[in-house]
């Protein structure tokens, strides 16, 4: 790697998530015929945040502050571990995958935590509802990755992300493709979009992760914005370096096509909620299933 | 010498309850039997020691009785379960101090100990034993006193239900065992436990013998549906019992499958497929049925089952992996298997000391009955906290190294082989990944029911911190776990010496894996470390104020208004309703303004409930007609025993 790769890899995912919320955003405004806020608000909107005070619950112990932390360093983490483009990523070793999935239920924990340590019933709700609905969408997404480690014989993301990929989509297109599209579900699942949670409601009984961070404030709330934003960019960045297998060879042109296909991920994202409704919450076990199943026809097809 | 420094720590440990009984002052015995232990535990943690180290050895005691001499030895399988053994043998009984000493206790306190003692000193006779006859000995005062440790509180009816149900599983437990060794005897012609050179045990032998280690020591293991003793044995005993059944005695199981299928040269693949999908069964079931417990207890018990399923995926995927001879997916199998049985016996009694600790101050073992428990119990928060992340399989401690090392033997299955005899472990990943999830749920349920929001009862209110020597138990059990987590390169070594005995190994195959997880759970810790200390001090800089939780506007929230454990596991209890059967007693609502009601709810064991105890009153009314044989009276039993032997006489007679 050289020190270009390692500073992509590095500046990347530290810059670039937020811009995706905002791409999101103003596709939604432009389909619903508004103009939108400017592109760089989400930027705007932590410097903000970073500035204010804190109002904190009385009920509240460390746990809460440890919510917002862990959950934003263990979605910077995870992001390093997906190649931003054919040289590899930051960190990578065999088994990485697994990092990747268990570093993001680290997260998961710790926010869940920080909701119960409020006290407060709705944030009990929406940490019961992310705790119940992740469970759904983990086995999704393994099955999602076995398609690749069963078709790229390494189980590396470096690796199974990387050069072979023109010749994995050859090799067993079929189920690379339900891959695809059960992992863009449990994008949308785990990063809390229409049709699993509406991140712009104003029903407190609706919601999944807004709600859970309903007490926090300032600069902890901060935290939890980027870190959201981080979480989308490393689902994103997966999901799109698995669908778009080009032989790119130098650093500059891998990280802007993967930068140009994030950003077609957000404006597809604001399309699916604009022309979509939120789902009732009884029906997301469901969905959820279904893309599991997908992608579990895919190890199929490979295995059997 | 190895093996002499291991026989001085089991006589300490064994001695230890009896040589306590012997001062007359409460606080004096107390003292002796900890002292006693805690010697023996650094007497074998040092031959364990030694023997991971190569200086392995036996000692031979001639013996007069059929079957070879009386051999005990150390090698390095055993060393790695002597380790745990007496590591959290030393916490429970430090913890157990303060928490059933003989001054609260004076009756049952003393004859606690003395089982407490027996219970360990017994299982490492099993774990030093290399003949049958010692490893049944040392069985079998294992689990009798065990019995008599659960049943240490024996004047609630609860208690001596959970101590029977216990002694009706141990007993079927040793009867498979029996079978086995007179099998493995009259194939081999020995009762020595070494391994039987290729082609003299018949297959169908082998595999009888291995159906039997499966069912004797997956009874002990609690493997689904062999699990029914389980939650009923540790929510009955004390719980620094729990802590030392959960964390040692239900090892036992795993340590009989591996030293049997050690012993046996042949591997049919239906042994590790059986092992594999019985492991992957255990795990999500033992993990849904953790979910629906409203006892804090039980729910720990379920979460033993959960983690031997695990236990049993690694080993599984081990033995099918040795059928086809793939010996690098065998050795991670097999260490992820090894080390997670080391990791449970340090996180699970963690998580029993640290319960027990809550449960001391509260006097309520009801998880909806607690909340806020953290403000006045910190310290003991933090623990059950690592407890939880440890179990879990959360980076950066140490349950996440031993899952990942099975999980990368399964992606190695998934990534390089093919064939349908390699199907259940591919299936096997996502099932690991969902019990992986259920058990996030699970322990975000009880950490912030009982610790977080806020108290939910005077019970919880009256809570206060647990006393040093308890702190202090728990305190080295979550140094041991966060050690394990971040500097994983210390135990690979034992790990590959105790595969050893099982497979042949090449060895540093783990340095590899094991030295980049040393390094991200590292960065996971430092980074957040920073970001942690960056946020206080921007904080503490910043301005500040309290207030109550935002309830959206209401006006006068209440603590029995805050998502109780029940309604928080429900979304997912029901997923699994096919499977668990919850009772619910709900109330129903016919006006407008209803008056006051109640709703109830629980999970009963499905296997005990459905299968076992209906089986078992069937055989009751069955035997009830041969009650005229039970005369109670010695002569008659002696007359019996003579007319077998008679019998027997008569029929090898007429075969042979």
């Amino acid at each position: 790697m050289s020190f270009a790769d390692v500073a992509a890899a590095l500046l990347v995912p530290v810059l670039f998530p937020p811009l995706l919320l905002a791409v999101i955003a103003r596709t939604k405004a432009r389909l619903a015929g508004r103009r939108g806020p400017p592109i760089l608000q989400p930027y705007f909107d932590l410097a903000r945040l970073l500035r204010k005070g804190i109002v904190r619950s009385r009920t509240t112990t460390w746990v809460f502050f440890a919510g917002p932390v862990v959950g934003l360093v263990t979605a910077l983490l995870a992001a390093l571990l997906v190649p931003l483009g054919t040289h590899g990523a930051l960190v990578g070793f065999p088994g990485d995958l697994i990092a990747f999935a268990y570093l993001l239920a680290l997260g998961r924990f710790f926010t869940i935590a920080a909701a119960l340590d409020t006290g407060s019933a709705f944030e009990g709700m929406g940490a019961a509802r992310e705790a119940a609905f992740s469970c759904l969408a983990e086995p999704a997404a393994f099955f999602a990755l076995l398609v690749l480690v069963k078709l790229s014989g390494s189980f590396s993301l470096g690796e199974m992300l990387g050069p072979s990929l023109p010749a994995l989509w050859t090799a067993g297109a079929p189920s690379l493709g339900l891959a695809a599209v059960s992992l863009f579900v449990v994008l949308l699942a785990e990063n809390c979009r229409i049709p699993f949670d509406d991140p712009n409601t104003h029903l407190e009984l609706t919601m999944i992760h807004e709600v859970m961070v309903l007490d926090h404030s300032g600069p902890p709330l901060a935290l939890i914005l980027y870190g959201s934003a981080l979480k989308l960019f490393a689902y994103g960045l997966l999901l799109v370096r698995m669908v778009t297998p080009f032989e790119l060879t130098s650093t500059a042109t891998g990280v802007a096509a993967s930068l140009a296909g994030l950003l077609l991920l957000a404006v597809l994202i604001g399309f699916v909620e604009s022309v979509m409704a939120r789902l009732r919450l009884l029906r997301v076990p469901s969905l959820l299933v279904g893309a599991g199943l997908l992608s579990a026809f895919g190890v199929m097809l490979l295995v059997g | 010498m190895t093996t002499g420094f291991a026989l001085a720590a089991i006589a300490c440990l064994a001695g230890s309850g009896f040589a306590a009984a012997c001062a007359r002052r409460p606080v004096v015995a107390d003292r002796i039997g900890a002292a006693l232990v805690a010697a023996g535990a650094v007497l074998g943690v040092l031959a364990a020691g030694l023997a991971l180290a190569g200086h392995g050895d036996e000692l031979v005691f001639p013996s007069a009785l059929p079957g070879g001499a009386w051999v005990v030895g150390v090698d390095a399988l055993s060393a790695l379960f002597l380790l745990p053994v007496f590591a959290v043998t030393l916490a429970c009984s430090v913890y157990s101090l303060e928490y059933f000493g003989a001054a609260e206790h004076p009756r049952a306190a003393g004859r606690l100990r003395i089982a407490f003692g027996l219970t360990s000193a017994g299982f490492a006779l099993v774990l030093v034993a290399r003949h049958a006859l010692v490893l049944l000995a040392g069985w079998e005062v294992m689990a009798i006193a065990a019995f008599f440790a659960v049943t240490a509180d024996d004047r609630e009816r609860e208690v001596r239900d959970a101590g029977f149900l216990y002694l009706v599983c141990t007993r079927a437990s040793t009867l498979c065992l029996l079978a086995l060794f007179a099998l493995f005897w009259t194939a081999t012609g020995s009762l020595e436990l070494v391994a039987a050179p290729p082609g003299r045990i018949p297959l169908a032998q082998q595999s009888a013998i291995f159906a039997l280690a499966l069912a004797g020591f997956g009874l002990k293991a609690g493997l689904v549906p062999l699990h029914i003793w389980l939650a009923p044995a540790h929510a009955a005993a004390p719980t620094h019992v729990s802590a030392l059944l959960s964390g040692v005695l239900i090892k036992a199981g795993i340590y009989g499958l591996v030293r049997v299928v050690a012993l046996l040269p042949d591997t049919p693949l239906w042994w590790g497929q059986a092992l594999l999908g019985l492991g992957v069964v255990s795990a999500v079931l033992g993990v849904a049925f953790a979910l629906a417990q409203h006892d804090v207890k039980r729910l720990l018990a379920y979460h033993s089952v959960e983690n031997i399923g695990i236990i049993a995926i690694g080993l599984g995927l081990a033995l099918l992996a040795r059928a086809l001879a793939r010996p690098e997916i065998a050795l991670l199998a097999l260490a992820g298997a090894l080390l997670h049985v080391v990791n449970h016996a340090l996180f699970k009694s963690l998580l029993f000391l640290a319960a027990g600790a809550v449960i001391r101050t509260t006097g309520t073992r009801s998880v909806d009955a607690l909340g806020g428990v953290a403000k006045a119990m910190p310290v003991t928060a933090f623990c059950f906290l690592a407890g939880a992340v440890a179990i879990v399989g959360l980076p950066p401690l140490n349950g996440f190294i031993s899952e990942f090392l099975i999980y990368t033997g399964l992606l190695r299955v998934v990534a390089l082989e093919t064939g349908r005899a390699w199907l259940l472990a591919v299936l096997a990943v996502p099932a690991l990944a969902l019990t992986g999830g259920l058990a996030l749920a699970c322990f975000a349920k009880v950490f912030g029911a009982v610790f977080l929001g806020l108290p939910r009862s005077d019970a919880s209110r009256a809570a206060r911190e647990a006393p040093a020597a308890m702190l202090g138990a728990m305190g080295g059990l979550v140094v041991l776990c966060a050690a394990i987590g971040l500097a994983p390169f210390l135990i690979a070594p034992a790990l590959e010496a105790a595969s050893g005995a099982v497979l042949p190994v090449s060895a540093e195959m783990l340095r590899a894996p094991v030295a980049s997880l040393s390094l991200l759970n590292l960065g996971v810790l430092a980074v957040c470390a920073l970001v942690g200390v960056a946020l206080g001090v921007r904080l503490m800089r910043g301005p500040r104020a309290a207030s109550g939780t935002w309830d959206c506007g209401y006006a006068a929230p209440t603590a029995s208004m805050q998502y109780s454990a029940s309604s928080f596991a429900e979304l997912l209890v029901g997923a699994f309703e096919f499977a668990l059967r919850p009772r619910v007693h709900a109330p129903r609502l016919a006006a407008i303004l209803p008056g006051a009601a109640s709703f109830h709810s629980d999970v009963p064991d499905l296997v005990l409930d459905r299968v076992v105890s209906p089986a078992g009153r069937a055989l009751a009314r069955g035997f009830g007609r041969v009650r005229a044989l039970q005369q109670g009276s010695v002569h008659a039993y002696l007359l019996y025993v003579w007319l077998t032997l008679v019998a027997l006489l008569i029929v090898t007679g007429v075969s042979g």
